[in-house]
């Protein structure tokens, strides 16, 4: 086995980390960014190739990270966005007659600089106390990486959708009915759902409600996506133009962002739920659903008066899900596409593609 | 919906004794089960025959039923107690099997009883394989392309049309008992012929092959309201082909996308809800095909499984328990999680380190069984470990087998592969055995690669590259040596699991240095707690294990505390009585104010439930592991807060071996010093001598002619043993000298052999060979005795053997109270034992063994700790005589507890008879002969109480699995010197009703002595007459069988009689001890109505009496 070069990951704090340099992270590199953990055991390229985790550094709970390689097939996006990421191992050697190749070279081609050999107990415990934190990882001297780790960014007030969005619209799917997805980070799992009875029109998060009701869907879906829901204002006042003209979807950030819209408010969790494992109780049909999670801000319980709300966290009783019956709009928080994660509440989809079904057919 | 009001008494049926495939992982579930329910306020009443279970402690239920697991005694018990509910999904394959047959006879609708957690039909969908095939077929799922056959016409026309290479597999059986993968028409038809024997219902699945696929397991839960979740995945090491019980297994699953997963996921909510499992705990086994995905369901199990103990075990999440609750109407987001305090169960459990299990098996106790393992289970125990990572768990795991290695590389996986070369390794690695992994690793030490041993094994490329990684270091340290003790090698060492022992031996310097170094480096040892959510929430459950990490999650404390050292895997000799023995200590210490620390491994037991002890360490049971913990948990105290001491004593060979491995003033009860002087042979007889006490003639040997010269002087015949070792290990009767050099030979080895105690510590001046004169026809007694530190002795119990000395007391039935040994014979044993204990200052428990001949009593053996039989003595008279121990052992009296209420005033008179017989593996080993001797074979135990021996006799019998006869033909085939006997015998049945057929001499005798035999039977082979003793036993016109040993030679001549016996399932008895008890059983039981009592009723009864 080839030695890794020593290498310390730092929170802002000053707690210090020994591991391993992986990935892109090269002699003297440093990568920063707002530490976060996942508890999911599998899905690691989901997670890595999802946008929601643009301006994080992404911890994995489970030891061994590459065990069954990548492939094209389980990308989350173009690319990835996310800052770093910590395992306690990478394995040499990957198997899955679906790999195409293995982690730490999608790592090294996207540019994303890892620690590995982390104590990620020691570390998910720490940060289950302080709440996320902005850290640093590299070879240099600990105390340069503690410095880098005080000078990185945390989410806070930051409009990262912005930046992962796409720049240009584009469509997917040939379904049926027609879907305009405001692009905040959008997952390709939502949209292979979505494509399953939709013809899906991604739009930039800059679109503005009357372009997308230019393009006359029978609904529109609020993406997933990075960063503060509280500095995206302007795609909460469009998304309040939006409301009751379509049937409408948001998951994750869209779910807060149509909270806002509704003049509900949104607050930062400590460390958030970033898992596969998370029992969310249906309130309509007491039924549990065991939800993929990602998210650190959620919505304020009590502050929407125009919604009721539809599901909550059974481990912290935090909103779910909220409805506007009359509206014909509705958003969970977490994440019914899966992508990594179980099935349990894809239903979801199919419930909005009957509301769009039912509303399209009335109002032609 | 909450709980269930319109039910108050449930009945549970436990699993029965220890067999293979069915261990005490469903006493951890039972007991867990009838806790719960007992909380819940329910009146729980249990059936289980089996003492040696925490489940038959009379606390655990309310009404406790150590009777045989039959449908007529269950019947009996139901209509005693008229509960409104039957519980058998907790019990194993026994539990439901039992359950179906109850409802076949219509007895739960007959009486008004519900049966919850699932409904027969839902039981019979998943355990008949045609329904459950047509169930996931209609489903969407893919199950193996097969048909069923009832015949071996009909197998053969399926198995033409599949094509081979074909599995066999017989319905209704546990285990995979019968089950095998036919290569050729030829392999398949006697596979075929067997499975059709084996199973119950005379079906077999004939099916297409799917060895070399990969093996997954999933444990699901699902509530009354549907709601479903996954406890945990489990991948097999081993591919397809190999019994998962005999598989190593690893949690969660390692080599499964997430977009894999998930659809298993699926596809195992959909059997679940499809075969219509209610509520409970249940497992879906899949195999998937490593070239395309494709995803095949095996089989599903609508139970708690073994499966579910290593899942609750590995994640922390109480399955059983849950189940219990879901069982009685909650969901599962109306209970909350253990471990959290604070987040519901309705959760699915993540964890940030891996588990591993190793099988153990006995092959060595088994001559004649070929140690190939396949689709039909034969370990009989296994060791989990817990790592941050694989190779860190798998060297755990290793080196908590306790077979004398150090970790997955050492010399002796060296010595394993010295003498193949390269092609014929691979060729090794591709035969499933115990010993396949280390010539795995060998292979990969010697640098062939991970590709070769793959396409050789299509043991999965990942877990060999992680194997590939403990090897390329082993190689590394190994070049190193001495300059390897540095921090950064140090650490990279512990981090991949490789033991101090190990590491002594790859840099070529002492244990102790090893530590040393690590000491001085600082690389030591970190604890971190298994809490169901990788951290996510603060858990409140101490349940840890060791890894080499930054951060340590003990937690201190201010109060007394206690460790109590595990027996570690079970296997033939040590098994469940000492878990039990440990638990009872952890329960009555922790009630006395004590705070109770356990260490072990096995991941079958009620010790490793995170809730039995205040603290747990799921660790390896070697010196460096458990010195490792002392020293945490002295760092751990705060305040008031002290560790006091180690308890050794009561988890069997196993801890107290260790026992020199740590510090003495650590051990609590009596001291290392004395434990040696009962071994120490020696000082043992000048001790005896001194006293009076008699004892075989005897003496030690090291060698050939030391034994030769001993048994010169004593007189054959000679009882040869080494010392040290536990179930009479490679303990043999030799009539002769040249007996006696093949039996030193088998254990001192050749040229050409290891010897049998290599693995053990070998054969030094330390550890003889003992050697004493046979006493012939001697009855052996047991007596369980404790003492406090004041001098006081307290005899738990008197116990004769049935079957006469020279079978291992493991292996014998024997009667409490004794019955036929006179007062006057029972007074000396006591007042002897007494003496001993005394003698040895022994403060705990002391058993010792008895050999009374003629009217003398004989010493065999001492030995100052937990026996086999102190949890029998329990049940048998109602003092617990383990609990008693421990408290006698951190310093209480007993007067004082006497005072307490746990040691009765006066002594307790037996209203009742209890008899404990062996339960034998044969059935599962179809080339080792069935005569019992001093090496002890039997895996479990059962219990009959009754009012006269003879009854209770019958019962254990029943509880055994070999019902005795009431009407119809004995066959008896005796050894000359057992004729005179055999005549009394004969007549017995002769009066009973029984028609007698028997080989020629013996029928010639019996005649000669006026006793009339209906038939003659030809010795195997013997074409002069019709009726050769084996078409005999297969025609089913023998109910019973007694079959003799002749000669002291290779005992073949009887084995085909008693290897028919094992086929048909017919009763077959090997001493003329257990045919007199069973005449007598035979006879009592026709003059008799079935009663049944509970432990309860009888304790309460004894101790008024």
């Amino acid at each position: 086995m080839t030695k890794r070069t020593t290498a310390h990951l730092a929170l802002s704090d000053g707690t210090t980390f020994e591991g391993e340099a992986a990935g892109a992270l090269l002699e003297g590199g440093v990568a920063t960014g707002e530490a976060v953990f996942n508890t999911a055991l599998s899905g690691y390229q989901e997670v890595i190739t999802d946008p929601s985790y643009a301006g994080q550094v992404v911890a994995f709970t489970y030891p061994h990270i590459g065990n069954y390689g990548v492939t094209d097939l389980d990308d989350e996006s173009r690319g990835v966005f996310l800052s770093g990421v910590i395992v306690r191992d990478l394995p040499p050697l990957h198997s899955s007659w679906r790999a195409q190749g293995g982690l730490e070279d999608l790592l090294i081609a996207q540019g994303v600089g890892a620690i590995t050999g982390i104590d990620t107990r020691r570390l998910t415990r720490h940060l289950r106390n302080a709440g996320a934190l902005p850290c640093a990882l590299g070879t240099g001297p600990r105390e340069d990486i503690i410095e880098a780790a005080q000078h990185a960014a945390s989410t806070d007030g930051q409009a990262l959708a912005m930046d992962v969005s796409t720049p240009t619209a584009y469509q997917v799917g040939s379904g049926a009915l027609r879907v305009v997805a405001l692009d905040l980070g959008i997952k390709s799992t939502i949209l292979a759902h979505l494509a399953r009875f939709a013809t899906v029109e991604v739009v930039p998060a800059t679109t503005t409600a009357d372009e997308i009701l230019s393009l006359d869907p029978d609904g529109i879906f609020l993406s997933n996506g990075p960063g503060d829901p509280g500095a995206l204002d302007a795609v909460a006042r469009t998304v309040a133009d939006l409301v009751g003209t379509r049937p409408l979807l948001g998951i994750c950030l869209g779910h807060q962002v149509l909270a806002s819209a509704l003049g509900g408010a949104t607050f930062k969790l400590p460390f958030g739920h970033h898992g596969s494992n998370h029992p969310v109780k249906n309130l309509a049909t007491g039924q549990i659903e065991i939800t993929a999670q990602n998210h650190n801000y959620a919505v304020v319980e009590g502050s929407i008066l125009g919604a009721t709300v539809t599901h909550v966290n059974l481990n912290d009783g935090i909103i779910e899900g909220i409805a506007v019956e009359s509206a014909g709009a509705f958003s969970v928080q977490h994440h019914p596409e899966a992508g990594p994660g179980p099935h349990d509440a894809s239903y979801l989809f199919d419930t909005f593609a009957q509301a769009m079904a039912t509303t399209s057919k009335a109002g032609r | 919906m909450p709980r269930r009001d319109d039910l108050s008494s449930i009945l549970v049926i436990g699993s029965g004794p220890i067999v293979i495939g069915q261990a005490c992982e469903f006493d951890y579930s039972g007991t867990q089960a009838c806790r719960v329910l007992t909380q819940e306020g329910y009146r729980v009443i249990l059936a289980n025959s089996n003492p040696a279970t925490i489940m038959t402690d009379p606390a655990t239920a309310d009404a406790t039923y150590v009777e045989p697991l039959d449908v007529d005694v269950l019947t009996a018990i139901i209509e005693r107690e008229r509960p409104d509910a039957i519980l058998p999904t907790l019990g194993g394959q026994t539990a439901l099997n039992l359950t179906m047959e109850l409802a076949r006879r219509g007895v739960p609708e007959a009486l008004g009883v519900e049966i919850i957690g699932a409904r027969p039909e839902a039981i019979e969908t998943a355990e008949d394989r045609d329904k459950f095939k047509q169930a996931m077929t209609e489903i969407g799922l893919i199950v193996p392309r097969s048909g069923f056959a009832h015949s071996l016409e009909e197998a053969v026309v399926i198995a033409r049309e599949i094509g081979f290479p074909i599995m066999v597999r017989p319905s209704y059986i546990l285990g995979g008992q019968g089950t095998g993968i036919a290569p050729d028409e030829q392999a398949f038809l006697r596979l075929a012929a067997e499975g059709l024997v084996a199973s119950p219902v005379g079906e077999i699945l004939v099916e297409r092959s799917i060895a070399g696929w990969k093996e997954y397991e999933l444990e699901v839960m699902r509530d009354s309201a549907d709601n479903c979740v996954v406890i945990c995945s489990i991948e097999n090491l081993d591919p397809m082909g190999v019994h998962t019980g005999d598989s190593i297994t690893v949690a969660p699953a390692q080599t499964l996308s997430d977009v894999e997963y998930q659809e298993m996921r699926d596809d195992s909510f959909a059997c679940l809800r499809r075969v219509g499992v209610e509520t409970g705990g249940s497992n879906v086994q899949f195999a998937v095909n490593p070239w395309t995905g494709e995803r095949i369901v095996i089989e599903m199990n609508p139970r708690v499984s073994r499966s579910s103990a290593l899942a609750s075990k590995a994640t922390g999440f109480p399955i059983a328990k849950i189940a219990a609750r879901l069982a009685v109407g909650y969901r599962l987001d109306e209970i909350t999680n253990d471990i959290t305090m604070a987040t519901p169960a309705s959760f699915e459990p993540t964890i940030d380190y891996v588990v591993t299990k190793v099988p153990r098996w006995a092959f060595e106790k088994l001559p004649g069984a070929e140690p190939h393992l396949g689709t039909r289970m034969q370990s009989v125990g296994e060791v989990m470990a817990i790592g941050r990572t694989f190779p860190e768990s798998l060297q755990k795991a290793m080196r908590s087998l306790e077979q004398g290695r150090t970790g997955l590389v050492d010399r002796d996986e060296e010595s394993l592969a010295a003498g193949f070369s390269d092609s014929e390794l691979l060729i090794a690695c591709d035969q499933a055995t115990p010993d396949r992994l280390f010539l795995v690793a060998a292979a990969l030490r010697r640098g062939l690669g991970v590709e070769a041993v793959h396409q050789a094994t299509l043991i999965d490329r990942w877990f060999l590259s992680q194997i590939e990684i403990i090897t390329d270091a082993a190689e590394e340290f190994v070049a190193l040596g001495a300059d390897g003790l540095t921090r950064d090698t140090l650490r990279q060492a512990k981090r991949l699991g490789f033991s101090d022992a190990q590491l002594a031996e790859m840099f070529g310097v002492a244990e102790t240095e090893v530590f040393a170094a690590r000491e001085a480096a600082g690389v030591t040892v970190t604890y971190k707690t298994v809490d169901t959510c990788a951290a996510e929430f603060e858990a409140f459950t101490p349940y840890h294990f060791g890894t080499y990490e930054e951060e340590d999650e003990i937690r201190p404390s201010g109060r007394p505390r206690v460790i109590i050292l595990g027996s570690g895997p079970n296997r033939i000799g040590q098994g469940i009585e000492f878990d039990y023995c440990c638990v009872h200590a952890s329960m009555t210490l922790r009630a006395a104010g004590f705070e109770t620390i356990m260490i072990n491994c096995n991941p079958e037991t009620v010790s490793t439930d995170y809730d039995t002890s205040d603290r747990l360490y799921f660790e390896p049971l070697t010196g460096e592991d458990v010195r490792a913990i002392i020293a945490a948990e002295q760092r751990a105290s705060e305040g008031d807060g002290e560790l006091l001491g180690v308890i050794v004593s009561l988890g069997g060979q196993t801890p107290l071996k260790l026992a020199h491995e740590i510090d003495p003033g650590l051990i609590l009860g009596t001291s290392p010093a004395s434990i040696d002087l009962a071994e120490d042979r020696k000082r043992f007889n000048d001790l005896l001598a001194a006293r009076g006490m008699a004892q075989p003639p005897g003496g030690t040997a090291t060698t050939f002619d030391g034994a030769k010269k001993i048994a010169a002087d004593i007189g054959y015949p000679v009882l040869v043993r080494p010392s040290y070792v536990l179930g009479g290990r490679a303990m043999e009767i030799v009539y002769d000298e040249p007996n006696l050099t093949r039996a030193m030979t088998t254990l001192l080895g050749d040229d050409d052999h290891e010897g049998a105690l290599a693995r053990e510590g070998g054969v030094t001046e330390d550890r003889p060979i003992l050697i004493d004169r046979f006493l012939e026809e001697a009855i052996e007694v047991d007596v369980d005795a404790v003492r406090d530190a004041s001098g006081e002795v307290l005899i738990g119990g008197v116990m004769e053997h049935v079957e006469e000395a020279g079978v291992h007391s493991g292996d014998s039935a024997c009667a409490l109270p004794p019955q036929t040994l006179g007062d006057d014979i029972v007074l000396t044993l006591e007042r002897w034992a007494a003496e001993l204990a005394d003698a040895l200052d022994v403060v705990g428990l002391l058993n010792v063994q008895f050999a009374v001949k003629d009217g003398e009593a004989y010493v065999i053996e001492a030995n100052p700790r937990a026996s086999r039989t102190v949890p029998f003595v329990a049940k048998a008279t109602g003092v617990p005589l383990a609990a008693v121990a421990a408290r006698v052992m951190t310093g209480s009296t007993l007067a004082q507890l006497r005072d307490e209420g746990m040691v009765p005033r006066d002594r307790v008179r037996p209203t009742h008879v209890s008899v404990k017989e062996a339960v034998l593996p044969f059935s599962r080993f179809p080339g080792v002969d069935t005569i019992l001797g001093p090496e002890m074979r039997s895996t479990g135990e059962v219990m009959g109480v009754d009012r006269t021996f003879g009854l209770a006799f019958a019962k254990s019998q029943m509880a055994a699995g070999s019902r005795l006869p009431s009407t119809g033909a004995v066959f008896l085939s005796l050894a000359d010197r057992d004729k005179g006997a055999g005549a009394e015998v004969a007549r017995a049945f002769v009066e009973l009703g029984f028609a007698l057929m028997a080989t020629m001499g013996t029928a010639g005798y019996l005649r000669d002595n006026g006793i009339p035999v209906e038939k003659l039977v030809a010795k195997v082979g013997d074409e002069a007459l019709a009726a050769d003793a084996v078409e005999l036993i297969a025609s089913g016109d023998v109910q019973l069988v007694i079959n003799t040993p002749r000669g002291h030679g290779p005992r073949a001549d009887g084995a085909h009689i008693r290897a028919a016996c094992i086929e048909h399932a017919i009763p077959c008895l090997t001493t003329l001890a257990a045919a007199r008890a069973a005449a007598q059983g035979i006879g009592d039981w026709a003059s008799h109505p079935l009663e049944v009592i509970t432990l309860q009723e009888l304790h309460a009864a004894q101790a008024t009496a």
